[in-house]
């Protein structure tokens, strides 16, 4: 298991997690390939938020480990993982309220922004140039989003699915290898759920990105995803591809409430 | 409908993120620079440079160090005046000691010993948020004044207790202490502010910036993609902390001429954090727009009464300063919490259409 | 070494040395602590009930007391005086909820924080226009002597301070656990939104509660102005609550007490053992430096609950 077979991308080794009494994942493992589209399902509060906080350093396991890109690590701060590659999505949006939409994507390039704090207060030479360097990267990711129209608005006056837009966009300006978006579609009508679709399917398509992704609507897990992870009380009860898992007792038991 | 975006094409990147993108700001701009720069210093008698412009010059200068922090970092501060004192003390000592440096340098080495406080007393601010933080910046406060008192060392023993500004020569012109000509003093100042505003102005529409603010509107979002919380927010305390210092540095020597700890007490604190909410959290424009207010209020409620033939106690004055400057916080926190600064954004935006309504 | 033994081994000795003297010091410290305690407690009844952290407590506290003191001055019997006092803060209280806090509800902590400090300049300003700004001296009709308690000295007036708080305290138990009103209070407290869903009058809770800081500050009013004078200053004990605050928690009502008379004890213990050594007035910058160190190993407070931080 140590040793990482190039297709993997991410591995969860026995991870446990607990709050006080709480038993929030218990003994959890599983593989994320490169370029997949992971899907993990399970009712509320089987534990699929804290599994994502795990992966991008948030909360640290007690127990079990995870190896990333052929690293194994117990527990790293969040920034660690960003710049390691790790960018995600909020079930609770989080963008940065006081903000416009483009600012909030430019946040996303910080990393990749290299120019001193001096240089940066004269405005000259360099600073400039990085702006607008990074400026045509997140302009080319608006266009790919198509929120052309919002960029200057303050993202807090913008609709809801306005919001998950520019919150998976400031994600993608990290130019993450690994994505992780918890339920992106949560609130939204069927008309902004496809839109979403397509765009998740973009993003791994072309960019090559590999995708874990938090839903509940099944039909958008089963369409969109390679394979699925099922959680239930912070156990994995089932992996799969879709038709696998959808034939599976136990998921079916899970989500019937039986046993 | 002079005043238009219509017309106004940009064409590159560059010309979007222009601090001034219209025609008729960068104009109206360069008008206010040419008065503040020619006109004003020809105009303005002594007591008008001394007892309202040079002071305002400061105060702007220490209220956008303190909007640094508070309003695009979101860090409470209340230690202010204590920064302001570091850097005052800095350059008591510096130009004591080493008398034949340039004073201009010695502001800035006077900068950056308060940015070194700033740091240390930051960096609980790791740990601790909002209110806790600003009880953390009271210590900062009360400590450092303390010992500015206790330690004679910081005042070179003298009798006193005060530290007075020596005169210290630049381009062959008196420029500090008692000899100096306040229109001298007035363009150092300015110079001083004009510069080092621009420079505020530029690092937070860049990159650091942007992770004030991510941090200030969410900070574990901000940790996640990628900003180091310390590392940003020690940066805001640092930045902050400088342009309090010089702020400091430049009461004493272009204004006060000679001080004491007493100059710098919570009470500054306080009338710098009213600067920077009434002229407008996270602007930096609102800063020099909450300076000039609450540096020119004072004055107009001594001399409005004066004017009309009424002589108040000096002490019922103080009181109703009191009560004018509370109502007015809780006024324009209620009505506009962003301050002049959106005050100022909105009447543009009025512009922009007249002369239609909308 | 020599240094070692100015700061770590002498101020020790010194202690044991003269326990009477420590004992001494210790309830000199206690009985200051009571007061910050008071203090604490205005802020943490706010701060529960309708999340403010109410910076102008320590103007309440100083305006309680001007107002007391004046209507005394002018020939007011003490308990009309006392009575019409009570009358004055919740008539303030009405007044902040009104003018102030219904026109900011929704907004960030922080803002509402400023706007504190903006009542406190309020309540220093006219405070201080209505009744003058000199120095008043509050007599309320206790000896200023000490009775002997195993050989310890204890000023009459401290321990009379220290009962009337300890009566306040459980008074505010007993009105928080016992009565429909606390309990409303309480569920406030926990969640806004859901209490207005139930049908609690949020307007209501914040008058009251306001009032009831009101009737906190004029007990810490009475008990501060009565020893050391009513003026100015006791408005700066505000600040000196706010590292009580931190040790004891901000929604703790015994961390407030058992914070408050921690600050007390140490910043008197400390001036009294090592301020010589620093040269004096440590007092001014000891409860900070302590709270903020405490802070670094405990952000929550003694008694606060655990943070845990979700997204």
């Amino acid at each position: 298991m140590s040793a990482a077979s190039p297709e993997k991308l991410l591995q969860v080794d026995n991870v446990s997690l607990s709050f006080g009494g709480v038993q929030a994942l218990s003994e959890v493992s599983f593989d994320v390939h490169r370029h997949e589209i992971l899907a993990i399902i399970g009712p509320n509060g089987a534990g699929k938020s804290s599994m994502l906080n795990v992966i991008n350093g948030f909360y640290h396991p007690q127990r079990g480990s995870i190896t990333y890109k052929g690293q194994t690590r117990k527990a790293m701060r969040p920034h660690l993982a960003a710049r390691q590659g790790i960018a995600r999505t909020f079930q609770n949006i989080a963008l940065f309220k006081g903000m416009t939409a483009l600012d909030n994507i430019m946040t996303g390039r910080n990393l990749k922004m290299k120019v001193g704090f001096l240089l940066q207060a004269l405005h000259l030479g360099p600073a400039r140039r990085e702006e607008i360097e990074h400026r045509l990267h997140v302009e080319r990711l608006i266009d790919f989003l198509e929120i052309e129209a919002i960029r200057k608005t303050p993202v807090g006056r913008l609709p809801y699915g306005m919001q998950k837009r520019v919150e998976l966009c400031r994600a993608l300006a990290m130019e993450p290898d690994l994505l992780l978006l918890d339920e992106p579609m949560a609130g939204m009508n069927v008309e902004e759920k496809e839109d979403m679709c397509r765009f998740i399917l973009d993003v791994n398509d072309e960019f090559g990105t590999t995708i874990i992704l938090i839903e509940h609507d099944m039909g958008v897990v089963m369409d969109i995803s390679n394979r699925v992870v099922v959680l239930d009380y912070g156990c994995k009860i089932a992996e799969g591809t879709p038709d696998e898992v959808r034939a599976n007792k136990q998921v079916i038991d899970a989500y019937l409430g039986v046993g | 409908m002079i005043y238009r975006e219509a017309g106004n094409y940009k064409t590159t990147y560059a010309a979007d993120q222009a601090i001034f993108t219209l025609q008729l700001d960068r104009v109206f701009m360069t008008m206010v620079m040419v008065l503040a720069f020619l006109v004003v210093p020809l105009w303005a008698n002594e007591y008008w440079l001394q007892a309202v412009l040079i002071p305002f010059l400061i105060f702007s200068l220490a209220a956008i160090g303190l909007n640094l922090l508070t309003g695009y970092a979101g860090q409470l501060s209340l230690g202010t005046g204590g920064f302001m004192a570091v850097g005052a003390y800095s350059t008591y000592k510096l130009t004591t000691a080493f008398p034949d440096l340039n004073i201009l340098l010695v502001f800035l080495l006077a900068g950056f010993f308060a940015a070194l406080v700033g740091i240390v007393f930051g960096l609980p601010s790791l740990r601790i948020k909002g209110f806790y933080l600003a009880v953390a910046t009271l210590a900062a406060q009360f400590f450092i004044l303390w010992l500015f008192n206790k330690v004679g060392w910081f005042y070179n023993n003298n009798s006193s207790g005060n530290i007075t500004a020596p005169p210290r020569e630049l381009f062959g012109l008196v420029v500090t202490g008692a000899a100096a000509k306040a229109q001298v003093r007035y363009l150092l100042s300015l110079g001083i502010l004009t510069l080092f505003a621009l420079f505020a102005k530029n690092i937070v529409r860049g990159r650091i910036g942007r992770s004030w603010m991510a941090i200030r509107d969410m900070d574990i979002a901000a940790e996640i993609i990628g900003i180091r919380p310390l590392h940003t927010k020690l940066l805001a305390f640092a930045l902050s902390s400088f342009y309090c210092g010089v702020a400091g540095a430049m009461s004493v020597f272009l204004w006060l001429g000679s001080a004491e700890t007493e100059a710098f007490s919570i009470f500054i604190s306080f009338q710098v954090l009213f600067m920077v909410i009434v002229g407008g959290l996270g602007s930096i424009l609102g800063s020099i727009l909450g300076a000039a207010f609450i540096t020119l209020l004072p004055i107009l409620l001594t001399n409005v009464p004066l004017l009309v033939g009424l002589r108040i106690p000096i002490d019922l004055q103080k009181h109703i300063e009191q009560i004018v400057f509370g109502g007015l916080i809780v006024f324009f926190l209620i009505v506009e919490p962003h301050g002049l600064a959106r005050l100022w954004q909105i009447m543009k935006e009025k512009l922009r259409r007249w002369p239609f309504p909308y | 070494m020599e240094l070692l033994n100015t700061f770590f081994v002498a101020p020790f000795a010194s202690m044991f040395g003269s326990p009477l003297f420590l004992a001494e010091v210790i309830i000199g410290g206690l009985l200051t602590g009571v007061l910050y305690s008071l203090v604490a407690l205005g802020f943490v009844l706010i701060f529960k009930a309708s999340g403010v952290f109410n910076f102008s407590q320590g103007a309440m506290v100083l305006f309680a007391a001007l107002t007391l003191v004046g209507l005394m001055e002018r020939g007011v019997p003490v308990w009309l005086a006392l009575a019409l006092t009570v009358l004055v803060m919740i008539a303030l209280a009405w007044l902040i909820e009104r003018l102030m806090l219904s026109r900011l509800v929704n907004q960030e902590g922080i803002i509402l924080f400023m706007a504190t400090i903006g009542l406190s300049f309020l309540l220093e300003g006219f405070g201080q226009i209505f009744w003058g700004s000199n120095v008043k001296r509050l007599d309320i009709g206790i000896p200023n002597e000490s009775i002997h308690l195993a050989g310890i000295p204890i000023n009459q007036f401290d321990l009379f301070a220290a009962l009337m708080a300890a009566g306040v305290v459980a008074l505010l138990a007993v009105f928080f656990q016992k009565t429909p009103t606390g309990r409303a209070l309480r569920a406030v407290a926990d969640d806004h939104q859901a209490a207005l869903s139930i049908g609690i009058p949020l307007q209501r809770i914040w008058l009251i509660v306001w009032s009831v800081s009101g009737f906190v500050a004029i007990i810490a009013g009475v008990v501060w102005g009565a020893k050391s004078g009513v003026q100015f200053s006791l408005s700066l004990i505000a600040l000196k609550a706010l590292p009580v605050l931190i040790l004891g928690g901000f929604t703790s009502v015994p961390g407030a007490i058992v914070g408050g008379l921690i600050i007390g004890v140490g910043e008197k213990i400390a001036e009294i053992y090592w301020g010589p050594v620093l040269g004096g007035a440590i007092e001014n910058w000891f409860a900070y430096m302590l709270a903020m160190v405490f802070l670094m190993f405990r952000p929550q407070g003694l008694f606060g609950e655990r943070i845990i931080e979700r997204i």
